[in-house]
């Protein structure tokens, strides 16, 4: 069993490499687009015949650069701020669950749990109407709002889960040592659940940041309109040709925060932190 | 310094069930006492009551006098070293002693917790270590940076939740020596969990033996063992443990399954005029009768019996004695063994012979027992009869003399190294 021949090695390079390829030929495939001048986009080859750097011209220094520009910023703010929250109230929440045992517990988990397989879809004409009325309706509020109910159930599970394996021994012994409760929880226990709280934020924020069904239903114009929903908007320079140029030009855009942040947080994101707290 | 008392402490699950039931003990200040059982007796639960991790359902727990029921661990003065150590991983080792220091905020300057620290580590030959993290030193030394965060703070007492349990057994003996020394040296007053009976005997000023979340008996480990208060003490206190064999009177002569045994007037009359009675015989009160001295001889009584085997160890030999309990006696014993965490009570005699004896399994043999130290015990109730009550406070004080010597010759050699 030990020793792994050359034959297994062959075969799990091929699958690696099979999977690798399905996963990431359409990346490379807009990749690629973007990178096509607009004569280029309907011949029918995955490479362009000559590179050239037009379609990010245009959204970023010409004709869609309003559109574009203002749609990341608001993707960005409302992500950031949707993901914050989220992690703070999910940390606070999951740790009342796995550390305290209070009526309604159940409760909590299995509300969550139902929020989050609720299907979106079918929620968002009430919310549209719901927003148009109170005035939430196209602002940065309005989106944030229900990225929470996306992101909070899947944080509160998450860290929940990270929580109860911290050993609780470890914040009694800070109590012992003269700590509140409040002080062994920040000293303790937030350090040791660091990875696990990275790990939530991230997932939070590929949550909120790839949303495109709120993203285009609750909002109407460059206010609070993130940038899945922006790339509709998108035209091309004149309504017989299509914006597919500028458009995947978005699309690279918008990927490289999540894999700078996946990159980014990888060496947090490290289990086996906990080794050496207790006997083992 | 604290002297730490419990008034009949009481702790109750939700289910109604007394974890620990009307414990009452008081700790001299300075005083090392150990919580020992079986396990399930509420030893580890009382510890936690005493360090406010478990809420106290009746009864007063003071320190120094003070009232300390609904006092928070923080506010208790105490200090503990907890079974798994407990260390703060994403520490160094530094800080995890330092951990107690630094939050007192402003009652240390950074100058004081760099000396503390340095001083306990010292203490602990931990010196080298002081950058490392937990996760990355060995059991013994884990162990000791967890009593280095306790002894860092000038805490009022130590407690000790089993703190040796998880080292090897070679560590664990020498850990015990380095405990024993520290709280002399100290002199702080420790409570200590355990249900290891070599660490119960050699660290306690006295012990205190838990049954069932009720307090059996707090003596010195002397008294405990020459006196003890009942069948559960008696059986639970010795290693080899107490032989406990169905016995009738007959004037002086006790009949029991290995043999008749002559007794002195005063133990027989305690058996007398019951239908059966325990006789608790320690397996060192046994010998090979042809290596007693002439002038021991008469102090005790020859019988012949068979053992079925031997196990010679070197210093000394162990043999066993079978023998045949009625199913009412057997059933006692069983419950008795139930009672000490063991599955059963074999129905024998363990013999501890000296290691020149020739005496060998399938022959029959001549031994002899000193009858002075023998025990009755009351088969109903498990008390003992023939306890000398006086003989075993007057062994109590003698160990609190000791005690009171050991600190202030310790505090002399601090003083002369000083």
């Amino acid at each position: 069993m030990k020793t792994t021949t050359a034959k297994t090695r062959v075969i799990w390079i091929v699958i690696t490499l099979v999977v690798a390829v399905y996963a990431l030929f359409p990346v490379f495939s807009i990749l690629a687009t973007s990178f096509k001048q607009p004569s280029d986009l309907s011949n029918g080859k995955l490479l362009p015949t000559t590179w050239s750097g037009v379609n990010y011209e245009q959204i970023l220094v010409g004709d869609a650069q309003e559109l574009f520009l203002t749609s990341l910023r608001n993707s960005i703010g409302i992500t950031l701020i949707a993901t914050a929250i989220a992690v703070v109230l999910a940390t606070l929440c999951a740790y009342a669950i796995a550390r305290l045992d209070f009526p309604g517990k159940k409760l909590v988990l299995t509300t969550a749990l139902a929020v989050s397989i609720f299907p979106v879809i079918s929620i968002v004409t009430p919310l549209f109407n719901v927003w148009r009325t109170i005035g939430l309706y196209d602002t940065w509020l309005g989106l944030i709002i229900p990225y929470l109910s996306l992101t909070l159930p899947i944080s509160i599970w998450t860290l929940a889960a990270f929580f109860r394996q911290i050993p609780w021994e470890l914040e009694q012994a800070a109590q012992v040592d003269g700590a509140t409760a409040w002080q062994a929880f920040r000293k303790a226990i937030v350090p040791l659940a660091a990875p696990g709280v990275f790990t939530t934020a991230i997932i939070a924020f590929f949550i909120a940041w790839n949303d495109f069904v709120y993203g285009i239903s609750l909002t109407s114009t460059e206010a609070a309109r993130p940038v899945p929903a922006a790339l509709a908007f998108f035209t091309g320079a004149s309504q017989f040709e299509s914006p597919t140029g500028a458009i995947s030009a978005a699309a690279i855009i918008v990927t490289i925060p999540v894999v700078l942040l996946v990159l980014g947080f990888q060496r947090q994101i490290v289990s086996g932190l906990t080794q050496g707290a207790v006997k083992g | 310094m604290a002297s730490i008392s419990l008034k009949n402490l009481v702790k109750k699950y939700d289910d109604g069930f007394p974890a620990v039931n009307d414990v009452s003990i008081d700790i001299a200040d300075g005083e090392f006492v150990i919580l020992v059982g079986p396990s399930g007796c509420g030893k580890s639960t009382l510890l936690r009551m005493i360090v406010g991790l478990e809420d106290i359902t009746s009864g007063d727990l003071y320190i120094d006098d003070r009232r300390v029921n609904d006092k928070a661990p923080r506010d208790r003065n105490l200090a503990m070293v907890f079974q798994n150590y407990a260390l703060y991983p994403h520490l160094t080792v530094f800080e995890n002693i330092a951990f107690p220091l630094r939050l007192a905020k402003g009652k240390f300057s950074e100058d004081d917790v760099q000396e503390r620290v340095r001083t306990a580590a010292k203490t602990l030959e931990l010196t080298d270590h002081l950058d490392r993290k937990p996760g990355n030193l060995s059991g013994g030394q884990r162990q000791r940076v967890a009593m280095g965060r306790a002894i860092v703070r000038q805490a009022d007492a130590f407690l000790f939740d089993e703190p040796l349990s998880n080292l090897d057994a070679k560590l664990r003996g020498q850990m015990r020596a380095e405990i024993s020394q520290m709280q002399r040296r100290l002199g702080t007053t420790s409570v200590y969990v355990t249900h290891d009976q070599t660490e119960a005997m050699t660290l306690g000023d006295r012990v205190a033996v838990l049954k069932k979340g009720e307090l059996q008996q707090i003596a010195s480990p002397r008294e405990l063992y020459e006196q003890p208060v009942n069948l559960f003490v008696a059986g639970f206190i010795g290693s080899p443990s107490m032989n406990f064999l169905p016995a009738t009177a007959e004037g002086n002569i006790l009949k029991t399954p290995i043999g008749n045994i002559e007794v002195p007037e005063a133990l027989a009359a305690q058996a007398a005029g019951k239908d059966v009675v325990l006789l608790g015989i320690r397996p060192e009160y046994f010998e090979d009768a042809t290596l007693v001295e002439e002038s021991k001889l008469a102090h005790g009584t020859v019988f012949t019996a068979e053992p079925s085997h031997t196990e010679w160890l070197g210093n000394e030999q162990y043999g066993y004695i079978h023998f045949e309990p009625s199913p009412e006696v057997k059933d006692l014993l069983d419950g008795l063994a139930r009672d000490l965490d063991a599955d059963e009570l074999r129905p024998q005699v363990v013999v501890t012979l000296d290691a020149a004896s020739k005496i060998r399994g399938g022959r029959a043999a001549e031994l002899w027992l000193d009858t002075r130290r023998l025990h009755v015990f009351d088969p109903a109730t498990g008390e003992n009869l023939t306890r000398d009550a006086a003989a075993g406070a007057a062994l109590t004080e003698e160990a609190s003399q000791e005690r009171a010597e050991e600190i202030e010759r310790a505090g002399r050699e601090a003083a002369q190294a000083g």
